[in-house]
């Protein structure tokens, strides 16, 4: 088995399981603060599989959407974070 | 080589898998949070590792260790604003939990931490009497 079937046969699913059981963690989620934590651990495993696809495909030019899903994640988890503090805060 | 590459890209997708069975598992959104900024960062950081040995040229080197690099800045940043922001609404911690340091000591209006409980006790949140 070479490495690029390995990634295609093995660790593609495994991650596509992880993202099933964080997509049932935002859908669940209690509190809002718990969807947005699950919204910025969806985007960081879409990075990996980015990185693994690069692999199986052979071409390293999707790794440029991986640097900008890096800065938007950041950037969505702040300005959320930032108006659910401004929300709570009275007058 | 290959072999080398695949232990590393099985070594990360163990601790991206172990990062989400972690937020369906751990009872609290604080521990939650240090699930997000620290399994999924040392596993993605693990996989782009793998794709640097792979190619094993300058420019694909070059692009994973910016996107390793500002995944890593950026991870306690994001991390301290959202637990900052859930400690503000009013989640509570987990009953079995042993301590809480904040307990008493940010203002529920204003928002400023002090260093010590004050004589304010109607401003202070408070996890344990809610």
């Amino acid at each position: 088995m070479t490495l690029v079937e390995y990634c295609r046969i093995v660790i593609l699913p495994v991650l596509a399981f992880s993202v099933i059981l964080i997509l049932i963690r935002f859908f669940k989620g209690p509190s809002i603060a718990d969807r947005i934590v699950a919204l910025d651990l969806l985007i960081t495993t879409g990075i990996g599989i980015i990185g693994v696809y690069t692999i199986t495909s052979g071409s390293s030019t999707l790794l440029d959407t991986g640097m900008i899903l890096a800065l938007i994640a950041f950037l969505s988890t702040v300005a959320l974070s930032y108006y659910l503090e401004r929300r709570s805060k009275k007058k | 080589m290959n072999i080398f590459i695949g232990v590393v890209i099985t070594l990360g997708t163990l601790f991206v898998l172990l990062a989400a069975v972690g937020l369906i598992r751990m009872p609290d959104t604080y521990l939650r949070i240090s699930v997000n900024t620290k399994a999924a960062t040392l596993g993605v950081g693990l996989l782009l590792g793998g794709v640097a040995f792979y190619f094993y040229d300058l420019s694909t080197t070059s692009r994973t260790f910016v996107i390793v690099l500002f995944l890593f800045l950026t991870a306690p940043v994001g991390a301290h604003l959202i637990g900052r922001a859930s400690y503000f609404i009013g989640n509570k911690l987990w009953d079995q939990s042993k301590m809480d340091d904040l307990r008493g000591k940010y203002q529920r209006n204003s928002h400023v931490l002090k260093s010590e409980i004050d004589d304010t006790p109607e401003d202070n949140v408070d996890h344990t009497k809610m």
